[in-house]
């Protein structure tokens, strides 16, 4: 069964290159040009996949991306897809895939027990059962049902292809590379406009490749490869074959997926992205995607050989194959005509089913010559054949094609083409929050109007002749370059086009059969969500009648197609229940993408090191060679501790932190955010944006402040310091840069934009080296010769300039240990040589490094705050203790109006107080709460523990907390109970300041 | 009411289905009610059915200006978990969770509530503190909570890739939380509904209320007036629209918010992992689909749509936490209508018009909530006084400041 279903000489397959596939496990050949579905249906392969629910033996169904059915896992291992319509993956060498959903194999699968039982199992039954014994719901019932759901299989290891998203701006983005869009392009692109023409298909021509057709007096294929070279000569016109546009947003933003190593299969070479997500922003677009015929709902309209005439004729013409040697075409009207022609022509026997009782016109006629029985005024009634088709029933109708009119007869045949009208294809319009209006004579929805600069042309546009196409594409391609600033807006002139007239056409929505719908035999609307037209009637008899209610209780449209062959034929399902016209029953939403788009496309090249990068600071390296771990602090990597040989992280900070304290210690303080802020009216604003005064700070001092949000709750704090009248260089924590910032710009430019203040970020400018301890002022002395480091003339808080270990540097007295400190802030590009600097010399100082864990130890011991950790937007100032720095003079600033609120201003808030374990070896976990009396849960809490450490210097455990009502509570006794439910400790509320309390080494 | 059971759905199959009632009616709108409830969403039909059942009070309509559950109730990421910090929010969703565990039996209808555990990834240690603290403070709450460590995180998720750019260190765990079927939850209180007599009127939008000295006297709707002896509004993103309609403000930004389904897949994910540094969440439903969100639009609007930088901001994370979805493709992508305080708490309350109450402020995560949100509500609706368990949320707390900051706490709201 070597491709017996080939078609001497017809199709755009290349002969001249044979490619081996592997389907099921067996072997296979194809041509260079097949699709995987027409290789399998030149091989003669008829049943590729089982249907979700029934596990129906199903057929492919059309020849593009609103495949329903032939839907198969494609490759095994790390590159295995699930869900891959065969219709689109194209043929290369050494393909391999496999049918889906379906156990032990596809020919003989377990899972088709569902449709003996399947008159149990109509749509929603789930919410009719399952719910007794209700302890069974999840561990039996929910089990099976989402082992037998699903599709495909995830894949299990890493996916080893890459992928790049591109940026694109254009005049003219035109979706769809049929007659329409290629004439589109050509009439826009001659005009010199930026130009985009994305086409899903690997080549451009669209249905145009199907057909036998002739423009100018040539083959369509030849206009197709003129207009291509044309297009392709024009140095503003990008092409994008094998690129679907798969989402339209607000203000002309399209994104569009390009599959472009795809149909080679997989590669070792990575330097070719496997599929590039493009973001365009579009000035004007054209959405010329075409139309999908709409099958038939007629009974067991789902067998192997079922297939759209469309995608029969395409089978035929394009891949020069016949889909079957016994064909009935079914339709109701002309345009399947030329399907049946050209089939006859291929050699196969044709019958035509037509719904109309009187067809008539060239196409009629020339079957009729060609010696086609034509079966008028009949429908099929039921279809014969399980793994494949083999046989029809047929019909005559009655006048309202409701009932049948006589008794049914057979025809044997091995395939149904199926042509039940066209959809325009008007997802994009639609998505674009374009309207849609139903057509009555062309009985489809076409685009109406869209806010944005959009217009659709071409069959999309439910022009559905090809002269009309053409000339449409032209137009719009003309008048869209116009709009963007190109041309005149005057269309080229539509080539010749032989015109075949076409008779009017039946629409019979249901097709009867010779029983009552539902009774036995299945017309099927939602092939792959097993839909079918009784299920429709029975969500509307259960009140399910709105189309969301309808789509989501029956699950018609909900699969991976998102109901492209579905979703109207269900609208007039419910519209005849309703007795209402289709358009009253309405539309559904379209949503993006239109068709389903790889993560990793969406994703881009933002993987791994390139998704949320790192940010380190200059010292990074020097911290890397010393050995440093690191934490992730925001964005950061900040330096958490120095760990020397075999010391685990407790031991190495203990050291850190008893060595900074007793001779002095360095630490990387350069994720600090840092904001300059300058104008006339600085000083005023900081008065807004902190608690206490800042018009009468001296310039060369610094002021330690806290800011609030609207409801006096304390969200950053740090120093600023006044380098000038009108010049501040504020500091913020390291996770609140960029929040501070925000907000800042936020009053500034929502509610006071006639100030004159200006905030810049100068965080990644300096380079800060904190030096800290009772030997800070020795090293200092050592590093600097131009700055008196004497404590006696450099007070705390004051700031100098001068040059430290070489480098201009500005010298702030900071100190957040509570010790003689110096924060040494150097131009970025010296920080690391700084850093390096000062490490040497500190060595006969005793200097220590320390990280991020020892900096909390360290401040802990001295009861300052971290915001964030000890507070937690719930927080004012009071709570913390920290009265003293709201002013009382102050008319506002922001969050003082709150602190008036019964809430904010009441006793017994929690409050900061620190937490002593009556063992002091256990370090209480952060997070755990205290109790007055420990018991079972549910249990009153008193407060949690925010910070908690094991500090060397005060020789214990140390922690900090909120507690209700906590600085009256100084002494109580509390208990913390554990997770593990057993374990209780004793603990003691204290000040919350542990060493030092009479702050004595603040100057050395 | 028929009663749905497996043998009832085997009478039926052998009638082909064709005798089955309907779910509920769909009858025109009486002159008055004793309450209207405004708004056919989970919220307002928990609510009707609730003063129905407990409260006695059947005279009532709710009225739905689409379709029943079309709002945030049929668009959301159907996440349950009653893991919150504070001891009001605690009360509230695990008093949410206790009737979402009988909720199927309760209305006869399989809203498949499916307690598949659901986990919070702490990446860097703040987050380790912020679960630490939620942990401490649930398990006290009598509420089951457990802390994980990577290697048991990664027992639950195989596929999980604990290294990734905020390495995972560890996580907490609520087994009793999960996902259920946010469509049915909605038909299956209007079932039960209408099977009390409650009247449920959809395509019929409330366009404005007739006060008279402060109090409501009815709802005015594109089906014409409406008596009322109380109402009710539970409008979710358009709250504020109908406070306006009222005249007075609610303290709400309406902001979309978005979700995702990848193509259905056998079954690769057990339970629901949300994670705060790495920001999407994610789960797989019945039918298969990853359930995907992420967090909200950064601009406030009624467009029941996402922009594209949010489907950018999801696939990120997806990818860095699951690497083998690289392959695995979104099949769909949508937006709902949040309604946001600014403590991240619902407002269940009374208004400054007599007779009228809101409930609203759900914002990104009041699905969960569903059946305790509409139980409080119900019986404050009745008596004319809060519920103790929604006292807490009146919108009196942002004048006293007396606010439910589950924001402050976790960032993450689903
Ligand atoms: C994408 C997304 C994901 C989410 N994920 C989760 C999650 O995982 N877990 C979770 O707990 N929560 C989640 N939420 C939040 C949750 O969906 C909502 O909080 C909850 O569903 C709100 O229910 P509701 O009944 O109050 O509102 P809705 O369901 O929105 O109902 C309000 C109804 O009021 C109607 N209405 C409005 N105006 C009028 C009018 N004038 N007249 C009449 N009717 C009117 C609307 O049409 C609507 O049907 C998510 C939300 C979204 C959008």
């Amino acid at each position: 069964m070597s491709q017996s279903y080939r078609i001497e000489g017809k199709g755009r397959i290349d002969r001249s290159k044979p490619i081996r596939f592997t389907w099921n496990g067996r072997s296979y050949q194809g041509y260079q040009g097949d699709t995987l579905a027409s290789a399998l249906l030149a091989n003669g392969v008829r049943l590729v996949g089982r249907s979700f629910k029934y596990h129906r033996p199903r057929g492919i169904m059309t020849a593009g991306s609103e495949e329903p059915n032939a839907v198969v896992q494609l490759e095994e291992g790390a590159r295995t897809e699930p869900n891959t319509r065969a219709t689109m993956a194209e043929l290369y060498d050494g393909l391999t895939a496999n049918a889906q959903n379906c156990w032990p194999s596809v020919e003989f699968d377990v899972g088709a027990l569902n449709a003996k039982l399947s008159r149990f199992f109509p749509a929603g039954f789930y919410y009719k059962t399952f719910m007794w014994p209700a302890a069974l719901w999840e561990p039996l019932y929910e089990k099976i049902i989402r082992r037998a759901a699903g599709m495909g299989e995830s894949p299990e290891e890493i996916d080893p292809d890459s992928y790049a998203q591109h940026f694109a701006h254009c005049d003219v983005l035109i979706a769809g590379g049929g007659p329409a869009g290629l004439s589109a392009a050509l009439a826009a692109g001659r005009t010199g406009a930026r130009v985009i023409l994305a086409d899903e298909g690997a080549e451009f021509g669209g249905s145009l490749l199907a057909d036998t057709v002739e423009i100018a007096g040539k083959p369509a294929a030849d206009w197709i490869a003129e207009t291509v070279a044309e297009l392709t000569a024009m140095p503003e016109v990008t092409l994008l074959p094998r690129t679907t546009v798969s989402a339209y947003y607000d203000h002309n933003f399209l994104t569009l997926t390009e599959r472009v190593t795809d149909h080679m299969g997989p590669r070792a070479d990575d330097s070719v992205p496997r599929q590039r997500f493009w973001k365009v922003r579009a000035k004007q677009t054209i959405l010329a995607q075409g139309a999908i015929e709409r099958p038939l709902l007629f009974a067991d309209n789902d067998r192997p050989g079922v297939m759209l005439a469309s995608a029969a004729r395409t089978y035929i013409n394009r891949y020069g194959v016949l889909p079957g040697r016994e064909i009935v075409v079914f339709t109701g009207n002309d345009s399947a005509y030329p399907a049946a022609l050209d089939a006859k022509a291929a050699g196969a026997r044709v019958e035509i089913v037509d719904l109309r009782t009187d067809p008539k016109g060239p196409l009629v006629d020339h079957a009729r010559a060609q010696g086609i029985e034509i079966h008028a005024g009949c429908g099929i009634t039921g279809t014969r054949g399980t793994k494949a088709l083999h046989g029809c029933d047929v019909a005559p109708l009655s006048e309202d094609g409701k009932s049948l009119a006589d008794e049914p007869f057979s025809i044997g045949c091995d395939c149904i083409a199926v042509a039940g009208g066209w959809n325009p294809t008007v997802h994009l319009h639609s998505q674009a929050r374009g309207k849609l209006s139903w057509d009555d004579t062309k009985q489809c929805f076409v685009p109406g109007y869209c806010q944005w600069p959009t217009r659709s042309a071409g069959a999309g546009n439910g022009t559905f002749d090809l002269a009309g196409c053409l000339d449409e594409g032209l137009k719009a391609g003309a008048a869209a370059a116009h709009e963007a600033g190109f041309g005149k807006g005057a269309a080229p002139e539509a080539p010749a086009v032989e015109l075949s007239e076409e008779g009017p056409a039946r629409q019979v929505w249901i097709v009867p059969s010779d029983v009552p719908l539902g009774h036995g035999k299945k017309h099927f609307h939602d092939h792959q969500n097993d839909v079918t037209a009784a299920d429709i009637h029975l969500a509307a008899r259960e009140g399910y009648v709105s189309v969301e209610h309808l789509k989501r209780y029956t699950t018609t449209g909900m699969g991976t197609d998102q109901g492209k062959t579905s979703n109207v034929n269900a609208l007039a399902v419910m519209a005849d229940i309703r007795n209402a016209r289709i358009p009253e029953v309405g539309t559904t939403t379209f949503r993006p993408p239109y068709v389903p788009t790889t993560f990793g496309a969406i994703g881009g090249q933002n993987r791994r090191h390139l998704f949320l990068q790192e940010r380190t600071t200059p010292m990074h390296a020097a911290h890397v060679a010393n050995g440093a771990v690191f934490e992730d602090v925001g964005d950061w990597k900040r330096p958490w501790y120095f760990p020397r040989d075999g010391e685990d992280m407790h031991e190495a900070v203990q050291r850190e932190c008893r060595q900074a304290r007793e001779t002095c210690g360095l630490l990387d303080a350069s994720t600090l955010g840092k904001i300059d802020i300058q104008g006339p009216d600085a000083a005023w604003f900081l008065n807004m944006m902190y608690t206490n005064k800042w018009d009468t700070l001296a310039v060369g001092k610094g002021r330690y402040g806290v800011m609030l949000n609207e409801h006096g709750m304390v969200i950053d704090d740090g120093v600023t310091t006044r380098l000038a009248e009108n010049h501040f260089h504020m500091t913020t924590t390291t996770g609140g840069a960029a929040r501070v910032l925000g907000m800042l710009e936020e009053w500034l430019q929502t509610e006071w934009p006639e100030r004159q203040v200006y905030c810049t970020s100068v965080t990644e400018q300096w380079a800060v080296c904190t030096i800290t301890g009772p030997n800070a002022k020795a090293l200092m002395a050592d590093l600097t010769d131009d700055i008196d480091v004497d404590p006696a003339n450099f007070p705390f808080l004051a700031y100098r300039t001068g040059t430290v270990a070489g480098a201009p540097a500005r010298v702030y007295r900071i100190s957040f240990t509570g010790d003689l400190a110096y924060e040494v802030n150097v131009p970025a590009r010296h920080g690391l040589a700084v850093w390096t600097t000062i490490l040497e010399r500190g060595r006969k100082h005793g200097l220590v490094q320390y990280g991020t864990e020892t900096m909390h130890v360290l401040r802990a011991e001295k009861g300052f705050i971290i915001v964030g950790q000890d507070t937690d937007g719930t927080v004012t100032p009071m709570d913390l203790g920290m009265n003293w720095i709201v002013s009382k003079k102050k008319d506002d600033f922001i969050g003082k109006r709150s602190h008036s609120r019964s809430d904010t201003a009441r006793e017994g808030r929690k409050q900061l107080v620190g937490i002593m374990t009556e063992d002091p070896n256990v370090v209480l976990p952060e997070g755990a709460h205290l109790v007055n009396q420990p018991g079972k849960p549910p249990i009153a809490m008193e407060g949690h523990v925010t910070s908690s450490y094991m500090s060397p210097n005060v020789g214990r455990s140390i922690a900090l907390g909120l507690i209700k009502g906590g600085r009256d509570r100084i002494g109580d006794t509390l208990h913390a109970p554990m997770m593990d439910g057993k374990t209780v400790h004793k603990v003691t509320l204290t000040e919350p300041v542990f060493f030092d309390k009479e702050g004595k080494r603040t100057n050395g | 009411m028929t009663k749905y059971s497996i043998f009832s759905l085997i009478r039926n199959a052998l009638s082909y289905h064709e005798n089955w009632q309907k779910a509920w009616r769909s009858p025109d709108p009486k002159p008055a009610y004793d309450v209207v409830i405004v708004g056919g969403g989970g919220h307002g039909l928990a609510t009707a059915y609730y003063l129905a059942k407990e409260c006695g009070i059947t005279n009532v309509a709710v009225i739905e200006k689409g379709w029943l559950g079309g709002g945030n109730t049929g668009r959301n990421t159907t996440i349950v978990r009653s893991n919150y910090l504070w001891d009001e929010s605690a009360a509230l969703y695990d008093h949410a969770i206790k009737l979402w565990e009988t909720m199927s039996q309760d209305l006869n209808y399989n809203v498949m509530f499916s307690q598949r555990g659901l986990l919070h990834l702490a990446h860097n240690v703040h987050d380790m503190q912020e679960i630490g603290r939620r942990g401490h403070a649930i398990k006290l709450n009598g509420i089951d909570s457990e802390f994980l460590s990577p290697a048991q995180v990664k027992e639950m998720v195989p596929i999980i890739n604990l290294n990734c750019r905020y390495p995972v260190m560890g996580a907490l765990l609520q087994r009793r939380g999960g996902t259920a079927r946010h469509d049915a939850v909605a038909w299956g209180y209007a079932r039960a509904c209408d099977a009390m007599g409650v009247d449920i009127i959809q395509n019929c939008a409330v366009t404005g209320f007739e006060i008279e000295d402060g109090t409501v006297k009815a709802v005015e709707t594109t089906r014409g007036r409406i008596g009322a002896g109380k109402v009710g509004v539970v409008t979710a993103g358009h709250s504020s629209v109908m406070a306006e309609m009222a005249g007075f403000r609610m303290p709400l930004e309406s902001f979309p918010l978005q979700a995702f389904v990848s193509e259905p897949l056998k079954p690769v994910i057990d339970c629901v992992i949300m994670s705060n540094a790495i920001h999407a969440y994610i789960s797989q439903s019945d039918k298969g689909e990853l359930v995907i969100g992420g967090s909200g639009d950064p601009y406030i609007s009624y467009s029941q749509r996402g922009s594209f930088d949010q489907v950018e901001h999801v696939a990120g994370p997806v990818l860095e936490l699951y690497p083998v979805f690289s392959r695995v493709r979104m099949m769909r992508q949508w937006g709902g209508i949040t309604d946001v305080t600014v403590d991240r708490s619902p407002i269940l309350t009374k208004t400054p018009v007599g007779n009228m109450y809101f409930n609203c402020g759900w914002g990104t995560g009041g699905f969960k909530a569903t059946p305790g949100s509409g139980h409080v509500f119900a019986h404050s609706i009745a008596k004319g006084e809060m519920h103790p368990i929604a006292a807490p949320f009146s919108m009196d707390r942002f004048n006293t400041g007396a606010l439910i900051d589950e924001a402050a706490a976790a960032a993450v709201a689903h």
